[in-house]
């Protein structure tokens, strides 16, 4: 099980802002295509992944990188703090 | 070094006043404070998200980055979520050090680290609507005169 975080207009467009998961995906990208696959919503919330960031346990991450032992995945778009 | 992370409002003065006090043997004190932008009167109020956990780590980790590549005292980074009004002000970095170039530095580094780095997200929510800001291609280069 992984916990799957959304924030901002992906947050907005999934409609929920976190939910558990059962998946084997050995990447982030791999996750990704088992979102999208599931429902339209989370099709439109990943259309273009230039546009999306990735957190692993709450460090910046990137698509290839591997899932295993991870507890917590993030997605959201650039972040415009300050 | 302090991190806050907080939807209450702070006081610009005290925090700096206290911040200046505590920071011994540093001579020079240098604070930044954005406020939110009213664009012209178009704005009702701004909305931050946040990511709890990952904000705090993620500025401390700047923070510690700052230390160890200025000569720094001392570190303030207040950063609030929430629903603000236009002149409120959004967050505040202090940077205590011996003289001003390393304070200036330090700040100007947590400045630009802060906009692009930590997990905020900014909606305007204005007479028409609401919108997420989109992070500025401009943002994502200052980082690399670092």
């Amino acid at each position: 099980m992984i916990d799957v975080l959304y924030f901002a207009w992906v947050r907005e467009r999934i409609g929920l802002p976190r939910e558990r998961i059962e998946t084997a995906a050995p990447t982030v990208a791999a996750l990704v295509e088992e979102l999208k696959a599931r429902e339209e919503r989370y099709a439109l919330a990943f259309a273009d992944l230039a546009s999306l960031r990735v957190a692993l346990d709450q460090e910046l991450s990137s698509f290839d990188a591997p899932l295993a032992g991870v507890r917590e995945v993030a997605f959201f778009p650039p972040m415009t703090g300050g | 070094m302090r991190v806050a992370v907080q939807s209450a409002a702070f006081d610009l003065g005290a925090e700096a006043a206290a911040f200046a006090a505590a920071a011994g043997g540093a001579g020079a004190v240098v604070t930044f404070t954005g406020l939110v932008r009213d664009n012209g009167g178009a704005l009702a109020a701004m909305e931050i998200e946040h990511y709890p956990g990952m904000t705090e780590r993620a500025i401390r980790a700047m923070a510690s980055e700052a230390s160890q590549r200025w000569a720094l005292v001392d570190a303030l980074v207040i950063h609030r979520f929430g629903r603000l009004a236009p002149g409120e002000a959004i967050m505040m970095v202090a940077t205590a050090a011996p003289h001003r170039a390393d304070a200036f530095d330090a700040a100007e580094f947590l400045m630009d680290y802060l906009k692009s780095r930590a997990p905020f997200w900014k909606k305007e929510i204005g007479a028409d609507g609401a919108e997420w800001v989109a992070a500025k291609d401009e943002d994502e280069a200052a980082l690399r005169r670092w």
